[in-house]
């Protein structure tokens, strides 16, 4: 009881310095007052903030120009087209041959899956049968990259939402996803693997018995370690569950797909609904989600690997001995040993290195599961040696506009997780 | 078809065409299939009622719109085409449904019937300057802010017209006419004889047409004249100079083998300092 009247004291004090405020403040502190007697002293004014083009979290160079109503998020407009190099375009100058390094370079996080679309286009018009083995090597390869696109958004995605350690064990499996494709294809990131009517070169057998190893042994102890730091972590489920939940409808309008059509409970899979090379053999599953959420979408990707590697095992123990690449000399260049002794061959390499191949006129629509949903290519061919038109159809430009309505309402520290669970990879989405 | 392409059902094109012709009717241009696909041609006021009825129709179902395509023919009378690519998930059936429009000439926007057609009406905005009635955010989406000119066009050239740089000067990016280090090659490796559109290298002169009679035979003073006026006085070669003499028959003559009569001494370097032991490779 003694301190009452201590306090007293002190509050009188400071009333008597408030009192003691200029006038001329008074008047501009309560302006708003005097106009608008119902508001309150402070009126809260929505505003607006850049989220990038440079920030770790945004995945490339997005920039989000975000409207904020203190700290949810009432509208979000997203500018794209930073990092556009014109590729299609510049692939109109190019022989076809020419062309498929630009596909490496729009997903660089997945580029074997890019040619994939590519090569299938072009044997499309050129009706151009592919020898068993290539189709193996092919969805083999296109499996591995799979994976290891899968293991660079987990990982990210883990980190974005405050978790280190998985994405640093992820990035272990990744790193040996790159020896493996450097040691098939000579290059980590831009492979230039997949040709029309085959893959370039053959690879070692040792290389397929160390990928079965490392299936068997490593992939599964680290993956599933990781995983398991997340998967059932408080933290990670509050940072995900029931963030930006996506309904079947919404996904089916705004053009979904891949693991984000999946994750809202549609199993559409291209490869089971729309099998290409051997992947009608194939016996894997499909996951869907039942919530449409963050934590789905990450769940998806996360069976999706499990699933990868089941399809390579698969791969290594079907695939057959054969040609790599189709005997058909007026399209797939001959070898170099052939070149030595046959002037057929050297006037065949000679013609395919200058003028290319011609592609019967026609158009294509041909899209495939890339690991980001389906990535698909709009050829038109003149009959030319060169596309005359080629247009990408890049995962990211429908997922990427639905970023408004799924972040609206939502706190601005969940939009990195809902980009996170998107998938985003700028080379792919610019183009 | 022997390519291993995706295996959708193109055995229901025909069923397709068919159903197609029957909901969208007079709107519907033509209908064909070219290496498999089904592409259906409609005329631009029909757009969007075709496309709502290729959706809802039962037996079509055409619920996805997956992609916009811009493709540029200038020959046309209307040199743009606009592709929209749909996907029956019910179906498991891709279309193409194409659609003519010039530069005048908006296409309605399908923005209502897919949220999805916004970016991607604005891209083929972007890239060709085509115009879409009722999409209500029709801004630029790929190229720079502020940038002028549709890229994608045949007509657009491929280095475009201004680079950028930053400028340590003025402390910013500045925006400056191409300068190519190297002239802009296309190399046409097309054989000559599949249809080169183009005067063969060497083959310029064989389709001008002849001249009147043949040219008056020149005199020999006329000759010896325009040849003294264009051809500069020579010096007589130097004796020293063994090519100029052609009809030698030793090279004791030229001089060749010999060593140099006249050779002075090199002048010393005086960065170089002899070493000792006379160097590595003395």
């Amino acid at each position: 009881m003694t301190d009452t009247p201590v306090t007293d004291s002190y509050v009188e004090k400071e009333q008597a310095v408030d009192r003691e405020v200029d006038p001329a403040i008074e008047k501009i502190l309560h302006a708003t007052d005097a106009a608008h007697p119902t508001e309150g002293d402070v009126a809260i004014q929505n505003y607006t903030i850049n989220f990038g083009p440079q920030h770790p979290a945004a995945h490339g160079v997005l920039r989000l120009v975000m409207e904020l109503n203190g700290e949810i998020v009432e509208r979000i407009d997203p500018h794209v087209g930073l990092l556009h190099r014109g590729t299609e375009k510049l692939i109109e100058y190019k022989t076809y041959a020419q062309a498929i390094p630009y596909f490496d370079r729009l997903d660089y996080c997945s580029p074997a899956c890019m040619e994939h679309t590519f090569v299938l286009a072009i044997e499309k018009l050129l009706d151009l049968e592919v020898p068993i083995r290539a189709q193996y090597l092919r969805v083999f390869f296109a499996e591995l990259t799979r994976i290891s696109n899968h293991m660079l958004n987990l990982g990210s995605h883990v980190m974005d939402v405050g978790a280190m350690t998985p994405n640093l064990w992820m990035f272990e499996i990744r790193e040996d996803c790159y020896g493996f494709l450097e040691r098939a294809t000579g290059a980590r990131m831009h492979h230039n693997y997949f040709r029309p009517g085959g893959v370039h070169q053959d690879v070692p057998l040792k290389l397929l018995t160390d990928i079965a190893d490392w299936l068997d042994t490593r992939l599964p102890r680290l993956f599933e370690d990781a995983i398991s730091l997340v998967a059932d972590n408080r933290i990670f489920k509050q940072r995900n569950v029931d963030i930006a939940t996506v309904s079947r409808e919404d996904a089916i309008k705004w053009g979904f797909s891949g693991p984000m059509i999946r994750a809202a409970g549609i199993p559409w899979d291209l490869r089971k609904s729309q099998p290409y090379d051997v992947y009608a053999k194939m016996d894997f599953d499909v996951p869907v989600g039942t919530r449409g959420d963050c934590y789905d979408r990450f769940m998806v990707r996360v069976e999706e690997v499990r699933q990868s590697a089941r399809i390579m095992k698969q791969c290594l123990a079907e695939m057959p001995e054969g040609p790599i690449a189709s005997l058909d000399r007026k399209v797939v260049p001959p070898k170099r040993a052939e070149m030595k002794r046959s002037m057929e061959a050297l006037i065949h390499h000679f013609k395919l290195y200058t003028e290319g191949y011609h592609v019967p006129a026609g158009e294509v629509y041909v899209a495939t599961e890339s690991p980001k949903g389906e990535f698909g290519v709009y050829l038109v061919s003149d009959g030319s040696n060169k596309p005359y038109r080629c247009k990408i159809r890049p995962t990211a430009f429908s997922h990427l506009q639905a970023m408004d309505f799924m972040s609206r309402g939502h706190m601005l520290a969940d939009t990195t997780a809902i980009l996170g669970a998107m998938d985003i990879v700028f080379g792919e989405c610019d183009r | 078809m022997r390519a291993p392409a995706p295996a959708w059902a193109a055995q229901l094109n025909d069923a397709t065409v068919d159903a197609a012709r029957a909901a969208i009717g007079g709107a519907l241009l033509d209908a064909v299939e070219i290496a498999g696909e089904v592409q259906l041609h409609v005329t631009r006021d029909g757009l969007v009622a075709a496309l709502i009825a290729l959706r809802d129709t039962p037996g079509l179902e055409y619920q996805q719109l997956m992609e916009i395509a811009g493709v540029d023919y200038p020959d046309r009378a209307e040199r743009f085409e606009i592709v929209y690519c749909l996907l029956s998930l019910t179906r498991n059936h891709r279309l193409h449904v194409h659609v003519g429009a010039t530069e005048d000439t908006p296409v309605p926007s399908v923005t209502d019937i897919w949220p999805v057609a916004g970016w991607l009406e604005r891209e083929v905005y972007d890239m060709y300057g085509v115009l879409f009635s009722g999409n209500r955010d029709l801004r630029r989406i790929l190229t720079d802010y502020g940038f002028r000119g549709h890229p994608f066009r045949k007509d657009f050239p491929l280095t475009g017209f201004v680079e950028l740089r930053y400028s340590e000067e003025q402390k910013r990016v500045v925006y400056e006419p191409v300068k190519l280090a190297q002239d802009f090659r296309t190399f046409d490796f097309e054989s000559p004889w599949e249809g080169a559109q183009y005067v063969l290298p060497g083959d310029e002169k064989a389709k001008l047409p002849e001249a009147k009679g043949a040219p008056t035979p020149a005199t020999a003073t006329e000759v010896q004249k325009a040849g003294a006026a264009q051809t500069p006085k020579q010096d007589a070669p130097a004796p020293s100079q063994p090519y100029a003499k052609k009809d030698t028959t030793s090279t004791a003559e030229t001089g060749a083998g010999r060593a140099e009569t006249d050779a002075v001494p090199k002048p010393a370097d005086p960065d170089v300092v002899p070493s000792k032991g006379g160097g590595q490779n003395q």
